[in-house]
């Protein structure tokens, strides 16, 4: 039992997500998650304002399925499989977060003192929560996919847009990381 | 209902997800400042061994559950959606340190404040339908 409670190790990790990527194709579908988004979007109305939305949602209600299964998978993983939540980060990384002032860093899987309802109406909160989520939600359907989508089947089936918006992901996580993040953690 | 077994795939990938640390801010902060193997080595190895696998599929022609022939549908070629829109996420991946499979999962972990992350996303997509036709779509 000790294998499942501890971490996995990323030689674990990585073929799953390829076993997940193609029982999805003997199922007859694409591993795919941010069109879920749209998906929802679509279910809510949002054809009303833009043709992009107009679409046949019944046929995308399975990844919703799957999405539904990822928060399940989720719960049982951080409540059954995990005894202990902290991260073993590699100590240059804690020092950097620790010189900006983020407590424990990998104690928990994400810094708390960050996501929390009460940090919400601060301009901190709102630049990492609502900004954040709004770039990902615009973004991966700008560029037609997300990691899954692009990273993981794109990369996998050799497609040059896939391979460009690895990329972009890189060139935007980088900007953020090292030019934006020293200045507003 | 033979929908069923989507959920438990993603049932599957939200344990894998979570026991990997795929879903932790700080793996992707880590990721983007290299100073961890972890997730090069996450994706690596899925994109390798699924460069392998496509490549069965392709060559002993497979077909799925069903019977039919598997198909991949090759994403449009296009520079800029992918170049710019990667970017725009990229921003977003390395703020919230997830993407939208772990966005989902993280709720299920128990961070229940990311509901207002993944309303935000959804606000983003619905955004990006508003906006789409005065961006590069080439």
């Amino acid at each position: 039992m000790d294998f499942i409670t501890q971490p996995w190790p990323w030689y674990v990790g990585g073929p799953l997500i390829t076993l997940v990527m193609i029982t999805m194709f003997f199922f007859g579908k694409t591993f795919g998650i941010s069109s879920t988004l749209k998906t929802i979007c679509t279910i809510g109305g949002a054809g009303k304002v833009s043709d992009f939305f107009r679409f046949d949602w019944q046929s995308a209600v399975w990844n919703l399925f799957f999405v539904v299964g990822c928060i399940i998978g989720g719960f049982i993983a951080a409540n059954y499989l995990s005894p202990d939540h902290a991260v073993a980060l590699n100590p240059k990384t804690v020092e950097s977060l620790q010189s900006l002032g983020i407590q424990n860093p990998g104690a928990e899987y994400l810094p708390e003192a960050i996501f929390n309802w009460d940090n919400l109406l601060t301009s901190q909160g709102i630049i990492f929560m609502i900004l954040g989520g709004v770039l990902v939600g615009f973004g991966t359907r700008y560029a037609d996919g997300c990691t899954s989508g692009h990273a993981i089947t794109g990369l996998s089936n050799l497609q040059w847009p896939s391979l460009i918006a690895v990329i972009g992901f890189f060139i935007g996580g980088l900007v953020m990381t090292h030019l934006i993040l020293p200045h507003i953690l | 209902m033979n929908k069923i077994k989507f959920l438990f795939t993603g049932i599957v990938f939200g344990v894998v997800l979570t026991k990997a640390e795929v879903v932790s801010w700080y793996r992707i902060y880590e990721m983007f400042r290299f100073e961890s193997f972890h997730m090069y080595g996450v994706i690596g190895s899925a994109v390798v061994l699924g460069i392998f696998c496509i490549q069965a599929i392709k060559r002993f022609k497979l077909k799925d559950f069903s019977g039919r022939p598997i198909v991949i549908p090759p994403k449009q070629r296009k520079f800029w959606p992918p170049l710019l829109g990667g970017t725009i996420f990229g921003l977003g991946w390395a703020l919230i340190g997830a993407c939208p499979g772990p966005i989902y999962i993280i709720m299920g972990n128990g961070f229940l404040v990311f509901i207002v992350v993944f309303l935000s996303a959804l606000l983003g997509t619905f955004l990006y339908g508003l906006v789409m036709n005065k961006l590069p779509q080439k």
